[in-house]
């Protein structure tokens, strides 16, 4: 049951220079996170905050759809899913 | 992205830390700082409000607290002026978990005193002091603050809820005072252990209470180390003196066009010399009349007078916010300060006349002045010292 992870170019260094992840056994976008910060720790501060909350400004979609407007970190994630962490329109 | 451009810096050179909304900046004054030369831009499009020059045990360390809307407030250093940067993997200033809240914004960087070279403190939002004791490698929550009955009550100003001024007594190693907006002066005299409030005398036009003991939106609070009891305080709405470490406060805005502001820095070698930069009205926030105009008391505050020539006076809407304005140690003094259109202004000569540095920056939030190896300057810092 794999899924893959985009990651924004921002964070590829984080990432040992990877803007793409593949995560085996994640039931779902908890799960997938947690198994992304173990690989590569650098990214769990940049992603959530110390209550291990998503930052504001950051935005995780399943496919095309915000898990925000789905069921946040407890969204499920099907076989093949992808997982993609982009930075929101935020900014001035 | 922009590639930052990279300075080459000598000795004797006078050194701008300069944080915008969108990055920093290094400005090197060459010799007596006639010719400008400008790094960066560090961290694009990030915000800095922090920055400090460490130079204590032989370092040569630049500080910046950057804050990406995206991605987190980190502080970072720089041993090579710029040139690399640390990007630490995980959020070295953080709150612990047990008190449930998440950091905004690094406000103020500190190097301790020169007799403790591994200690640093910061400020941030939401209102907190920080500590280190091993030169920024690890960070904690000064819990004596952060445990204090006020703070559930202390509530944000237009920044945010922000520590934003932090100053240690020179010579006592137990004391330090540090500035809320809002929530006011909190001082501790036991290293950190307890603080209390000491806000007396300082108004809070905008509360029933007129003298709250605490609420208090104090906007900058600066001292010089060789007369420690002495300070100088700029309020929202409001321009003190304290002369007894800041137990109590006198209203000392003798010939100023406005008592508000946010700017406020102590020269380096006249204790009572003080420079600030009016604003107009905090509903304004610019400088009064269209005349871009920094404020000098020589007195302690027993008169203002204002320091124009060189700097626009007509059409000038300018804002220098709270830690955009900075003396240098030279003798005689550089003064500085970055305004919210993005410009930067210099004076060799004390504020008596004064220079555009630069400008099309981002809006300015944080200037802060070094001279390297000290090679220069203090003659009379050492005379009144």
């Amino acid at each position: 049951m794999a899924v893959v992870v985009h990651l924004p170019g921002v964070l590829a260094p984080h990432a040992g220079g990877r803007s793409r992840v593949t995560l085996e056994a994640v039931p779902d976008v908890g799960a997938a996170l947690a198994a992304l910060f173990a690989l590569h720790a650098g990214l769990r501060d940049r992603i959530q905050n110390e209550r291990g909350e998503l930052r504001p400004h950051v935005n995780v979609f399943v496919g095309s759809e915000n898990v925000r407007d789905l069921n946040g970190l407890a969204t499920r994630l099907p076989d093949g899913a992808e997982l993609f962490i982009l930075p929101a329109v935020s900014g001035g | 992205m922009p590639k930052p451009r990279i300075l080459s810096v000598k000795d004797g050179d006078v050194l701008l830390l300069v944080g915008t909304m969108k990055g920093a900046f290094l400005l090197r004054g060459r010799g007596r700082a006639s010719s400008w030369e400008m790094g960066g831009p560090y961290f694009p499009g990030a915000a800095v409000y922090a920055m400090a020059y460490d130079d204590r045990a032989g370092r040569r360390r630049l500080w910046a607290a950057t804050a990406s809307m995206h991605w987190g407030s980190v502080l970072r250093t720089s041993d090579d002026f710029g040139r690399t940067w640390t990007d630490p993997k995980e959020a070295n200033v953080r709150f612990p978990e047990d008190t449930g809240l998440t950091l905004s914004q690094i406000w103020q960087i500190c190097p301790g005193r020169a007799s403790e070279p591994d200690v640093l403190y910061c400020g941030v939002a939401p209102a907190a002091l920080f500590e280190s004791r091993d030169a920024g490698g690890s960070w904690r929550l000064v819990r004596g603050l952060f445990d204090h009955p006020h703070r559930p009550r202390w509530s944000p100003g237009g920044g945010g809820l922000c520590l934003h001024t932090i100053l240690l007594h020179p010579t006592d190693r137990g004391r330090l005072l540090v500035a809320i907006s809002t929530g006011g002066v909190y001082l501790t005299v036991d290293g950190g252990r307890t603080f209390r409030v000491s806000n007396r005398g300082i108004r809070a036009d905008f509360l029933p209470d007129k003298h709250p003991e605490f609420g208090q939106c104090v906007h900058k609070v600066v001292r010089h180390p060789a007369r420690p009891e002495q300070l100088f305080l700029q309020n929202h709405w409001g321009l003190y003196r304290s002369r007894d470490g800041g137990e109590s406060w006198q209203d000392v805005a003798n010939g100023v066009p406005s008592d508000f502001g946010f700017a406020m820095a102590a020269h380096p070698h006249d204790p009572d010399t003080v420079y600030i930069v009016p604003l107009e009205s905090d509903g304004f926030r610019c400088v009064p009349e269209g005349k871009l105009r920094v404020y000098r008391t020589r007195d302690a505050g027993r008169s203002w007078r204002p320091l124009a020539r060189g700097l626009p006076q007509e059409n000038a809407y300018e804002t220098v916010l709270r830690d955009a304005l900075a003396t240098d140690s030279r003798d005689p003094a550089g003064v500085y300060f970055g305004t919210r259109s993005g410009r930067v202004y210099g004076s060799r000569d004390e504020g008596a006349s004064w220079k555009s540095i630069v400008d099309g920056l981002p809006p300015v939030v944080c200037v802060k002045a070094a001279v390297l190896a000290g090679k220069v300057g203090s003659r009379r810092a050492a005379r009144r010292g």
